[in-house]
C-alpha cells in the first residue's frame, strides 16, 4: 500500500504528457524545427514553476509525507558527460519522438511497436554499462 | 466537463501540471526521473551479473517502477477514456516538411504509422528509428545521468549546472538528428 500514491502521480503523469501531446513524435519534430512554441512552452512553464516551488520548499524547510528532511539532489559537476550523453540522447529522442517516460506512456495508449523501443533503450542502458569505465566522464 | 478534458490540453495547463508532478514526488522524499528505471529494469534482467555498474539493491527503486506503470497506465485512460480524436494539430510547416520526406498522414495520430505501424518495424527504416533510436536514448541518458524528466524537469527546477549542460546536449543530438539525419534515414 506505501507504493499506492507513487501510482496514482505516475498516472497522472501519464495523463498529462498523452493530453499535452507531448509523447508524440510529430510534436518533437516540430520543436527541433522551431515551428511550434507548444512544447517550448510546456517545457518552459513547468521549468519556471519547478524553480519557484523549490525554492519555496527550501526556503519553508518543508518536510516530507513521512516527516523527514527532503534532500535535494546536487548533480556532480563536470561538463564531459552531461555534454556527450546528452547529445547521444538528443539524437534518440529526435529520432524515436520519444523520452524515456513517453515510451511507456505511448504502450499504455496502444502504440505497441514501443515495446521495442523499451527494450531497444535497456540495451543501450546495459551497452553503457559494460563500457562506462572507458568513457570520458 | 469530460468534453473540455477530452480536447488537447494547452502548453499552459500542462506544464504546469508537470510541475505538479515534480512537486509531489519530491513532497514524497523522490526525485521525478524516469530514465534509471531502464537501468533497474537491466538489474532485474540479470545484467548484474555481467557489469558491476548494475550491481545495486533494486528494491529500493520499486517505487519509481511503480511510478512508471502508473505513466503506462494514465496513457491507456487518456487513450481510452480523455481522447475523442487523436490527431495531432502540428503546424501547417511541420505537415508541409514531412510530407515532403514522405509521411503523408503526417499528425493524424500520435507517431506515424508508417514507422511505428508493426508492418514497418522489421523495414530498415523501422530498425534504424525503434532499435538504434532506442539504444542511443538508453546509453544517452545513462551517460548524461538523466533524461527530460530528471535535468530538464526536476534538475532544471533545482538550478543544477549539470542538468542545463545536459539539456544543451539534448538540443544539440536533437537538432542534428532532425535537421541532418533524419531526412536521409526517412529516405530509406
Amino acid at each position: 500500500m506505501k507504493y499506492i500514491k507513487y501510482l496514482i502521480v505516475g498516472i497522472l503523469f501519464g495523463i498529462i504528457l498523452s493530453k499535452s501531446e507531448a509523447v508524440s513524435w510529430y510534436r518533437i519534430f516540430e520543436m527541433f524545427k522551431f515551428q511550434s512554441f507548444h512544447m517550448y512552452g510546456i517545457i518552459g512553464s513547468a521549468v519556471v514553476i519547478g524553480v519557484i516551488i523549490i525554492q519555496i520548499m527550501k526556503h519553508m524547510g518543508m518536510q516530507s509525507i513521512e516527516g523527514a528532511e527532503i534532500k535535494f539532489v546536487v548533480k556532480d559537476m563536470g561538463v564531459t558527460r552531461y555534454l556527450i550523453g546528452g547529445t547521444i540522447f538528443g539524437l534518440g529522442w529526435a529520432l524515436s519522438g520519444a523520452c524515456p517516460g513517453p515510451m511507456f506512456v505511448l504502450v499504455g495508449q496502444g502504440l505497441t511497436s514501443f515495446l521495442v523501443v523499451i527494450v531497444s533503450a535497456m540495451l543501450g542502458t546495459f551497452l553503457y554499462g559494460l563500457v562506462r569505465d572507458k568513457l570520458p566522464h | 466537463m469530460i468534453e473540455i478534458i477530452s480536447q488537447p490540453w494547452p502548453w499552459y495547463i500542462s506544464g504546469p501540471l508537470i510541475s505538479l508532478v515534480m512537486f509531489l514526488m519530491t513532497y514524497f522524499g523522490k526525485k521525478l526521473g524516469v530514465s534509471s528505471n531502464l537501468k533497474t529494469m537491466c538489474t532485474i534482467a540479470g545484467a548484474d551479473k555481467l557489469s558491476g555498474f548494475f550491481k545495486f539493491d533494486w528494491k529500493g527503486q520499486i517505487w519509481n517502477l511503480v511510478f512508471v506503470l502508473g505513466a503506462l497506465i494514465g496513457g491507456f485512460i487518456a487513450r481510452q477514456y480523455l481522447t475523442t480524436d487523436p490527431s495531432v494539430a502540428i503546424s501547417p510547416e511541420t505537415i508541409r516538411d514531412l510530407t515532403a520526406l514522405g509521411i503523408s498522414d503526417a499528425g493524424a495520430d500520435y507517431a506515424p504509422n508508417s514507422i511505428f505501424g508493426w508492418e514497418n518495424v522489421l523495414s530498415l527504416r523501422g530498425f534504424i528509428v525503434l532499435i538504434l533510436g532506442g539504444i542511443m536514448i538508453g546509453f544517452g541518458t545513462r551517460y548524461a545521468d538523466g533524461c527530460t524528466s530528471g535535468h530538464a524537469i526536476s534538475g532544471l527546477s533545482n538550478l543544477q549546472l549539470p542538468s542545463l549542460i545536459a539539456v544543451i546536449g539534448f538540443f544539440i543530438g536533437g537538432l542534428i538528428m532532425t535537421h541532418f539525419l533524419l531526412p536521409i534515414i526517412l529516405s530509406l
